[in-house]
């Protein structure tokens, strides 16, 4: 399936995503045409699903971001389907994360200011289905973001 | 802060989805020219609405089967080991992210492995290893979903 050149490829390409094609050629030590068809395949079967922007929210005016830990009453059958549900509807969420352990969902939340996420706090999130425990994590500073994996 | 108007946010959403989507043809589903599609872009790129752009790739077929999320709180002594916590933290190459946090913890870690078992490896050798770490909370990640957000 996948051999040592699909791995040199997808390290150089995670490590700068918007490097020109050519560059990409050059540091895994391929030429571009057995570069574009590794690309294509994959991308076909799904290994690659795309590139993606990475919006930095301070710069649309979203200055806050809480990680909140949630645990959920699992005596409710249905409790992890309709509180996701649920959460979608709230656009100032990120992310929704499910976990095995102590912590039963994560959502990463954003605001303009305190004010702002101190209603949205009561009004939006509080008010989720099936809430039995809430922490929240407030964000003051992203060390490392690029999210590569260990090719 | 930049003003955006309905194209604009068309133009973040669709690159946030496809960083790779060329002027030209972002351009023709959102009914401008090439060269004006080309020059909103470079105005938002220049405004810094994107940090930076990530592949989105299957972990589990390149054979990295687990992702957990540790809560780190550092140890009470020693306020020197923070900044030798934080670089030696960032060079670990299975931690994906690290985020500095207020709250029951100092840090929040995304870790890559293989499976629980090389987990268990990074975890004794690499991070419980640290200087300066106190507490640890390790959550395995089971689903994930990330949202278009306040643009959608």
């Amino acid at each position: 399936m996948l051999d040592d050149t699909d791995r040199r490829i997808l390290r150089h390409y995670q490590a700068d995503p918007d490097m020109a094609m050519s560059d990409l050629a050059d540091r895994a030590g391929v030429t571009g045409s057995t570069l574009a068809r590794r690309l294509d395949r994959l991308r076909e079967t799904g290994v690659l699903r795309g590139v993606r922007a990475v919006v930095n929210w301070p710069a649309l005016g979203y200055e806050v971001e809480v990680s909140l830990r949630i645990t959920l009453d699992k005596t409710a059958p249905r409790a992890f389907d309709e509180f996701t549900a649920a959460a979608r509807e709230v656009p100032e969420v990120l992310e929704i994360q499910t976990f095995l352990g102590q912590v039963d969902v994560r959502l990463s939340v954003i605001a303009r200011d305190m004010a702002h996420y101190q209603m949205l706090y009561r009004e939006r999130l509080l008010t989720l289905p099936h809430i039995l425990d809430i922490e929240g994590l407030m964000h003051v500073a992203r060390l490392k973001s690029e999210e590569t994996l260990p090719l | 802060m930049i003003d955006l108007d309905e194209t604009d946010r068309a133009l973040l959403r669709a690159l946030a989805q496809d960083a790779t989507a060329s002027a030209g043809a972002l351009g023709r589903a959102l009914g401008l020219s090439q060269p004006a599609c080309w020059r909103r872009i470079k105005r938002l790129r220049e405004a810094g609405v994107f940090r930076g752009a990530q592949l989105d790739m299957d972990a589990q077929a390149l054979g990295f089967g687990v992702t957990v999320f540790l809560g780190v709180k550092l140890a009470a002594k020693g306020r020197s080991s923070v900044e030798d916590f934080e670089r030696a933290v960032q060079a670990i190459p299975e931690v994906q992210t690290v985020e500095h946090v207020l709250g029951a913890y100092d840090y929040r870690l995304r870790v890559v492995a293989r499976d629980i078992s090389d987990f268990e490896r990074v975890l004794r050798r690499r991070i419980m290893t640290l200087p300066g770490v106190g507490n640890l909370d390790a959550n395995v990640l089971l689903s994930e979903e990330r949202r278009l957000g306040p643009l959608g």
